[in-house]
């Protein structure tokens, strides 16, 4: 009689410091503790990181390609918010 | 949604593939493509860990400290494999309860190559050296795959599987340069591993159903005729440099093709294995299956141990 399967688990490793956390895939683990262990050794068998997270997957909100247009679009006209936008004379060095 | 909708969303599927643009599991994607990923992803997961089976039988024999650690390092990077794989399959929206229950009831399969038995220590140098070999040939195309998950688990795996090859060649080489009876043993291992190592290339191109559909979708860039060819090319020098002959006595350099000639593939041998009347096919199974249920009082205690100590936190805060 099998209770319940072990949860899937999101893992972010820092492979060295200096460096954000980065997604490197998921795993199953019965808990937190077990996550970390396992990640350890499915991630990490050669120095691959310094440090770990791991999240419950179903604790991650995504937002929906489908709405990629609403949410990225408005950023596209907005070419004010880059320096190139701005014209200032030929004399005028690093800025 | 109408059929026309859909052959416009399918339209520009295609065209975004074909613009080299990933793809990513919430994305919108065709059925079909779902559904060949999910097979082709797991049937790889399943051949990595049933691939740990024959080699997994010469760990506790290993002819020294060396080559135990190696071997041991080596069948654990293929259980990495497996878990890479099957984590990105299941971003398709299948879970891994499903996937194990497919390989377990013989409804999915995995590679025909891990249906022959390791009788040799020299078995582990051939495996290393000649079925590592051809699955890099296979895998490295893959790192540029459409389906992001399945590209980027490939990277890593691509990045193990050199010291696979390099560690069986080893062992290879000191057997090949030791007593009359050494040599002998891998001259046997490479004599039974070879035409296995080809057929485990897949079909020859004019039997093959999928390819060109795989092809559009970057699940192939290369013919499994063409794949065979650049390993053969590739590792008969290998075999001339350590004094072992290739068991083809129609293999033939072709000058004008700038490759080798080889002989005709026993394709019978290769259907009756995958449909599953191999040497070892139902060891195999009885092995994966075996250990898959002697180890379910541990997950179902280390589950109740976690439900345990979350209820204890609760209580705590309270
Ligand atoms: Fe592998
Ligand atoms: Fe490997």
């Amino acid at each position: 009689m099998a209770t319940k399967n072990w949860p899937l688990w999101e893992v972010f490793v820092r492979s060295k410091n200096g460096l954000e956390h980065r997604h490197f895939g998921s795993l199953h683990a019965a808990d937190a503790e077990m996550a970390l262990e396992n990640a350890r050794d499915v991630y990490t068998r050669r120095n691959e990181g310094v440090s770990i997270w791991v999240v419950e997957s179903k604790h991650i909100t995504a937002s929906n390609p489908e709405h990629n247009g609403e949410l990225f679009e408005p950023a596209q006209d907005k070419v004010y918010r880059h320096p190139t936008f701005y014209d200032l004379p030929d004399e005028v060095k690093h800025m | 949604m109408s059929e026309e909708q859909i052959k416009n969303l399918e339209a520009q599927f295609e065209e975004r593939i074909a613009r080299d643009e990933k793809i990513e599991p919430k994305d919108w994607m065709p059925e079909k493509y779902r559904q060949t990923h999910i097979r082709q992803m797991s049937q790889h997961a399943h051949s990595e860990i049933v691939g740990m089976l024959p080699e997994g039988n010469w760990i506790t024999r290993a002819p020294s400290l060396r080559r135990k650690v190696a071997l041991l390092a080596k069948v654990q990077d293929e259980a990495g494999h497996g878990l890479y794989l099957y984590s990105a399959t299941e971003t398709l929206g299948v879970s891994r309860d499903e996937l194990y229950e497919q390989l377990h009831s013989g409804k999915a399969k995995y590679s025909s190559i891990f249906n022959y038995p390791t009788v040799t220590w020299a078995d582990m140098g051939a495996i290393g050296w000649l079925v590592d070999g051809a699955a890099i040939i296979n895998q490295v195309p893959l790192c540029s795959t459409s389906f992001g998950p399945y590209a980027r688990a490939m990277v890593r795996v691509c990045k193990e599987e050199s010291f696979h090859q390099r560690q069986g060649y080893e062992i290879m080489i000191k057997l090949a340069n030791g007593t009359p009876e050494q040599k002998a043993m891998a001259q046997d291992a490479l004599n039974r591993w070879w035409w296995p190592s080809l057929m485990m290339l897949g079909p020859t191109d004019a039997e093959s159903i999928h390819t060109e559909q795989s092809m559009k979708w970057k699940l192939k860039r290369k013919s499994n005729d063409e794949l065979r060819q650049q390993f053969i090319d590739q590792t008969v020098p290998q075999a001339d440099l350590i004094g072992l002959t290739i068991p083809d006595p129609d293999l033939k350099w072709n000058e004008e093709r700038q490759s080798y000639d080889f002989g005709d593939i026993n394709w019978d041998e290769f259907w009756q294995v995958v449909k599953g009347h191999g040497p070892c096919n139902k060891e195999r199974m009885k092995a994966r299956v075996g250990a898959w249920e002697r180890g379910e009082w541990v997950r179902d205690a280390a589950m109740a141990y976690a439900e345990k100590q979350q209820e204890r936190r609760e209580k705590q805060a309270v």
